[in-house]
């Protein structure tokens, strides 16, 4: 399964190839990265069809995770990739504003690993 | 003839008990001088009655000179000194007469009558000096009188004076009080504002430093588990992660340092201390935080930050806290209008706010706050440097911001504070640090 994570964090990048050694290890996961939502359009524009899951920060100078979001949902009907939005904010507004833009899933910063694993395994078989 | 004398001294001692009677040192002269005045009356009587003219004569004018001479040599009587040389004709007369009998009897018993006047007159002229010194003293006593007067409506408008004075001092005193309260508070205002910034600033490194600790963990029990396994190389691989790792949690740890000590900058007084600054940085710092501050207070808030920074900028003397305050009043200040102007305008408006950094003049630099936000109107224009001047609702803003912000950059550094601005287009506010 394709990951697209977009951030403005570098340090975002080896933390989840760390994270997911084993599954990178024995081909569960493969991750890409994106470190503004210009890059991340940029990356589908090339790939789209491989990406199953982008995982986007919400909080990031440019333009943000939510407006990703929308150009994401208005370009690229088919296939429909699976979107988890991130935010340190994790309050009503913000959660709201993500699901009225189409996100599948509103995970709050700090990320628990553990519980993004078991979702991402869900949607993997 | 002799007479005369003797009338003159006893006038002369009642005078002076008049004139030391409401003095202090009268008790101690009163008894003395009244029995002296009657005495001298005695000595008249016993004169005319027993001695002839010129042994009369000489006796009064003698009487009359001691009387003078222990008068003017008597401390106490020094008020009276000026008008005892009335006296001197009449006491010479006295002595003339005498001497011209002695010498000169016939003639002086046919010129009688000239000596008489002549006698006379010196008596007259005694009370003539007195009459006229009287009235000098009275004059004097008036123009006295009104000096006082004078002098002391002067010391009473010195007063007057001298409080309103002390109580503008005071005034100012209170008004500068207040002043460094208003600073203290403009200050903790804006703290307020970054707070939020802050605390996402250093949630971010401290998210990395719990993660990177964990994962470490992790490795370390894979780790252990190769060594076990004796996959050397896959052991090897893992320890080099784990020094990628322990850097990054040092890293982080140090970036969440440096924006904590940050903040306690802040809000400490300034030092006023000017120091060497890489005005980048300084610039870098409080972009994230004003952004932050203010995308923590509106979530839908969004905007473009773009930098240019002049990376040749020589390091440039300064005082940090105060420059990065009016670094965070200017960037607030276009967040704010391009926040405002979001609200109006259609979804084609992308926030923009840039803040560009470039070198100026000898070892100068110029710092360029720009955004494509609300833009100021004509007529407020030249008051936004004003105290207390506000555009945002009561309770948002204090108005002190751009005053402050003029007095550390302008006063405090002797630079440029320039505004270029078009209503409904853009603001670009242009700092020089000479």
């Amino acid at each position: 399964m394709k990951i697209l994570v977009v951030d403005d964090e570098a340090d975002v990048q080896p933390l989840f190839i760390q994270r997911f050694r084993k599954e990178i290890k024995n081909g569960e996961f493969e991750f890409s990265f994106a470190l503004s939502g210009e890059e991340a359009l940029t990356y589908l524009q090339a790939a789209h069809s491989e990406i199953v899951l982008i995982l986007s920060d919400i909080n990031m100078p440019g333009m943000s995770g939510i407006e990703l979001l929308s150009r994401i949902r208005h370009q690229y009907e088919v296939p429909p990739p699976v979107v988890m939005m991130v935010t340190a904010y994790g309050d009503e507004e913000n959660r709201r504003q993500a699901i009225d833009n189409g996100a599948d899933d509103f995970l709050t910063k700090p990320l628990d690993f553990n519980l993004l694993k078991e979702k991402l395994k869900t949607l993997h078989r | 003839m002799d007479f005369f004398y003797f009338l003159a001294s006893f006038l002369l001692l009642r005078r002076l008990i008049k004139a030391i009677k409401f003095s202090v040192v009268y008790p101690k002269w009163r008894n003395l001088l009244n029995i002296s005045s009657w005495g001298i009356l005695l000595i008249y009587i016993f004169c005319t009655n027993s001695l002839d003219d010129t042994a009369s004569d000489l006796i009064g004018s003698l009487v009359l000179l001691g009387l003078l001479y222990y008068i003017h040599k008597e401390e106490d009587f020094q008020s009276q000194r000026p008008y005892l040389a009335a006296n001197l004709p009449l006491v010479a007369m006295g002595f003339i007469n005498a001497f011209v009998q002695l010498v000169a009897n016939d003639f002086y018993h046919r010129n009688n009558n000239y000596f008489g006047w002549a006698t006379l007159a010196a008596f007259v002229w005694i009370f003539g000096q007195w009459a006229s010194s009287k009235k000098q003293a009275e004059e004097l006593r008036i123009s006295a009188e009104r000096r006082a007067e004078l002098e002391s409506l002067v010391k009473e408008r010195t007063g007057e004076l001298s409080q309103q004075k002390d109580e503008l001092l005071e005034t100012v005193k209170e008004l500068k009080s207040t002043q460094a309260q208003l600073i203290q508070s403009e200050k903790m205002a804006s703290l307020g504002e970054l707070t939020a910034g802050i605390a996402h600033e250093i949630q971010n490194p401290l998210n990395f430093v719990n993660n990177f600790s964990e994962v470490s963990m992790e490795l370390l029990e894979e780790l252990k588990a190769e060594v076990k396994a004796g996959n050397k190389e896959d052991a090897i691989a893992i320890a080099g992660d784990l020094t990628q790792n322990l850097e990054k949690i040092l890293h982080h740890g140090r970036r969440a340092d440096g924006i904590v000590k940050g903040m306690l900058q802040h809000s400490r007084a300034s030092s006023g201390e000017k120091e060497p600054t890489d005005i980048n940085v300084l610039a870098d710092e409080y972009l994230r935080l004003a952004y932050h501050g203010l995308r923590a207070k509106d979530k839908s808030f969004n905007a473009e930050l773009i930098t240019h920074f002049d990376t040749t900028l020589p390091k440039i003397r300064m005082v940090p806290q105060d420059v990065g305050r009016v670094l965070l009043n200017l960037l607030t200040n276009a967040f704010y209008a391009v926040q405002q102007k979001r609200r109006t305008a259609g979804p084609d408006y992308k926030p923009t706010v840039t803040l560009s950094t470039f070198p100026s003049g000898k070892g100068g630099c110029r710092v360029i706050v720009k955004d494509n936000g609300t833009g100021i109107p004509e007529n407020i224009k030249q008051k936004i440097m004003q105290p207390f001047f506000t555009t945002k609702p009561t309770g948002e803003g204090t108005g002190l911001g751009l005053s402050m912000s003029y007095d550390i950059i302008v006063k405090a550094h002797g630079g440029t504070l320039s505004i270029d601005t078009k209503e409904g287009e853009y603001s670009e506010f242009t700092i020089l640090i000479p």
